[in-house]
């Protein structure tokens, strides 16, 4: 199974990978979740859904649909 | 360079202190409008710089790139688009949050690509220190090709010295600062051959933007440039990633932050306010808190002002001699606008809190919160804020609807909001029940009538979801769904910001309310004060002939003149006209008239109760309420407004859709007379059901 957004724990950060351009709206694109940059899991809201994250500095939501279309590498360094 | 005038524009991404920039430079001296043909909000300010230059000043709507998802972004473009137009900006102002620099600079490179003499406005510069964040102005102006101002809206310095820099318009770069055609030189040059006279990147807009074109036929460059969905949204891609790396690479050199001496608190205050049990209590002890206070706080002002109009009719009909103008003045005019002004201190109030919300940030939080339950009604966590703001007035409301991204959401949200419980129905519910609801407390604290009042508002609240409920099962749409909310920082809302939007939003609302309600009052008071036929001419003969054997006071004669004229005048006919299909629901004619003249405005109900009942009396040194109290059922002898026939009204009140206005702002937004129809169907069917069945158990 692939790491997303959406397999991260709470706190965890990882590096954005990949993502079906034609999913992902562009809108979230320009607040920042690009290939290569940092997301950083910093809340999930009560019952799992949406999740609240840091993207390369941009404080944001998004939903878990959204966030299962984003493929990421967690960062060990944390752990 | 003296006596100018030039235009500015101010452009940002949501959440930078835009317009608080707009109000520190403009003070009170604005104009609200619309922008021709839309419903989006056109906020001009004026300014006086440096060297006797005026400068007009545009507040454009918040945008996070220029390109546009709603029609409030598109207002951004077109006019950035269009050098014709007379708003077109002689120098724009970005405005940026240092804390957010990175992101607010992709709008930024994206206008310098238009060629505009560009100011990059950096603003809340007075947390740089608590942050950690330090910036090499010099670096960043050369290589972003700009001027910078440092400010602070907040703490009101720099201000002086951006105004300074506006008036040096003339000698701002308007290069751009990178080449984003690089992405791909074959597609781009072929575009700036065909179009030499055209900016580049005016022209990738129009490709990739639904915008209006003035200059230039947007189809022949559509037809021959075009590229499929999914390569033009690859290339978008490549745009932004483009201009990330150069962004990267300038804030590298420019910005550093020292992480240890920043002081996180925003996460110790999220952990509570999103959390599963406390976030949700805190949501609701809020609302609970607002809405005892909005009743709780008003009452003083709201008697003062019900008073004052009472005895300035009195004083009128004193003074003035004696006429059908002074009637009118006294009877229709004055009575009409004390309707109106009593609605002020509810509607200011609540603007307030909703703008405090608001400003804090902390409304993003409640639209995380919320998001997960609103999905299973159909909703959005975003149709909170409409919600919410749908307790001030529809008309907003529904257009805040503008930023929720899924069109079944949105439709959906757009026609539950006028369920909840607006300003315009408060002056209704404010008078029954200081009618039929007793003023005692419970507990030594709750106070029953406000205990009432929030009950109407949660009736609203659930209506509104209940519906919600059944349209997301009946409506077939299938659509792209996503969202995304900023999370912004947590800030102490501005008192001048907060004022301003007060002042303006209840300044809005009583003008635009004041005019119908004014019209209909004086209209109300012709058809009360004249009718047709021998009983109202001879009204005199009748009430002596009726007493014949019970000799009357002046007063109580003059009371049974008037009660038997009202009765037999044009609006009393009306009224007894359609007694039949009100009085199952417990009103008399008097109330008919009432209901008839408030379909358009149902702040409409108690101006026209106003009227009847001082053309009905002699005296009006009585307040509205008084009167009304006084109403008894000539058949029954009942009073007219008891505990019955006023929750019956209240319930009437809260599911009726007495608003023309909402129907054409519902028109505009979903563009067909469909939804506007089946809501005032709808709606008015369930407030007649629902009054009826409470009545008839209540009685």
């Amino acid at each position: 199974m692939r790491t997303t957004i959406f397999s991260l724990k709470k706190g965890e950060k990882a590096i954005i990978k990949d993502f079906d351009i034609d999913i992902v709206p562009l809108k979230l694109l320009e607040m920042g979740c690009l290939p290569g940059n940092t997301v950083e899991l910093l809340q999930i809201a009560p019952f799992g859904d949406p999740l609240y994250l840091n993207i390369n500095g941009s404080h944001l939501a998004i939903r878990v649909e959204t966030a299962r279309e984003i493929e990421v590498e967690p960062l060990k360094e944390d752990f | 360079m003296s006596g100018e005038n030039i235009n500015v524009a101010l452009i940002g991404n949501p959440n930078v202190g835009k317009t608080s920039v707009f109000n520190q430079l403009t003070g009170l001296n604005q104009q609200v409008g619309n922008y021709p043909g839309i419903t989006v909000e056109k906020k001009i300010g004026f300014c006086k710089l440096p060297n006797n230059v005026k400068a007009n000043i545009l507040d454009l709507p918040g945008t996070y790139s220029l390109n546009a998802c709603s029609i409030d972004e598109n207002v951004v473009i077109e006019l950035l688009l269009n050098k014709n137009d007379k708003l077109y900006p002689d120098v724009a102002l970005v405005v940026t949050d240092v804390e957010n620099l990175k992101r607010n600079l992709l709008l930024f490179t994206q206008i310098k690509d238009l060629e505009i003499p560009t100011i990059l406005v950096i603003n809340m510069a007075d947390r740089m220190e608590h942050k950690g964040i330090s910036l090499d102005i010099p670096f960043l102006e050369e290589h972003l090709k700009t001027k910078i101002a440092l400010i602070s809206s907040r703490k009101g310095f720099g201000i002086d010295e951006l105004k300074k820099l506006i008036v040096t318009y003339k000698s701002i770069s308007s290069e751009p600062c990178l080449n984003a055609s690089s992405i791909d030189p074959d597609y781009f040059n072929n575009l700036r051959k065909a179009f030499p006279n055209q900016l580049l990147y005016k022209l990738w807009l129009v490709i990739t933007q639904d915008v209006n074109f003035l200059n230039l036929e947007r189809n022949e460059i559509r037809s021959s440039f075009t590229k499929s969905h999914s390569d033009l949204k690859r290339l978008q891609q490549k745009e932004t990633i483009k201009r990330y790396q150069f962004i990267n690479d300038v804030l590298k050199e420019g910005l550093k932050v020292d992480s240890s001496k920043a002081k996180d608190f925003r996460s110790k205050l999220d952990r509570v306010l999103t959390h599963k049990v406390w976030g949700y209590a805190i949501f609701f002890l809020i609302l609970f808190v607002i809405f005892q206070s909005i009743f709780e706080w008003s009452k003083i002002p709201m008697d003062f002002i019900d008073s004052t109009f009472a005895s300035l009719s009195a004083l009128a009909d004193e003074e003035l001699p004696a006429g059908v103008l002074t009637n009118l003045l006294s009877q229709g005019i004055i009575p009409g606008i004390g309707g109106i002004l009593i609605f002020i201190p509810q509607i200011a109030f609540l603007f307030m809190f909703i703008s405090i919300l608001e400003e804090s940030g902390y409304m993003s939080r409640v639209v995380f919160l919320m998001d997960k339950i609103m999905r299973k009604f159909g909703l959005s966590g975003k149709s909170v804020v409409p919600l919410i703001s749908g307790t001030a007035c529809a008309i907003p409301a529904i257009m805040a609807t503008r930023n929720i991204e899924n069109w079944k959401e949105r439709l959906i949200t757009i026609l539950v909001t006028p369920f909840t419980t607006c300003s315009a129905r408060l002056p209704v519910y404010a008078i029954i029940i200081a009618l039929v609801i007793p003023d005692n407390r419970i507990f030594g604290v709750l106070n029953l009538q406000g205990l009432t009042l929030m009950l109407l508002y949660l009736l609203g609240f659930g209506m509104a979801i209940f519906s919600a409920y059944i349209l997301n099962k009946i409506l077939k749409i299938k659509g792209k769904t996503f969202f995304i909310v900023e999370m912004p920082n947590y800030k102490l809302p501005m008192f001048k910001n907060v004022a301003i939007n007060v002042v303006e939003k209840t300044k809005a609302f009583v003008s635009g309310a004041g005019k119908i309600i004014l019209a209909i009052s004086i209209v109300l008071w012709f058809l009360a004060s004249y009718g047709p036929g021998e009983k109202f001419k001879n009204a005199d003969a009748i009430v002596i002939e009726e007493n014949i054997n019970k000799p009357l006071s002046e007063t109580e004669f003059e009371d049974a003149v008037a009660s038997q004229k009202l009765e037999n005048s044009y609006i009393g006919i009306m009224g007894k006209t359609i007694e039949p299909v009100i009085s199952p629901l417990g009103y008399d004619w008097k109330i008919g008239i009432a209901i008839i003249s408030s379909f358009a405005a149902r702040e409409v109900f108690v101006g026209t109760l106003a009227t009847i009942y001082s053309v009905g009396g002699s005296d009006n040194e009585v307040t509205i309420k008084n009167r009304m109290a006084a109403e008894i059922n000539p058949v029954t002898g009942n009073k007219i407004f008891n505990f019955a026939s006023g929750i019956s009204l209240l319930l009437f009140y809260a599911f009726a859709l007495q608003c023309a206005s909402t129907l054409a702002i519902t028109k505009k937004e979903t563009n067909s007379w469909k939804w506007p129809l089946g809501q005032l169907i709808f709606m008015s069917g369930l407030a007649y059901i629902v009054a009826l069945i409470a009545f008839q158990i209540l009685k």
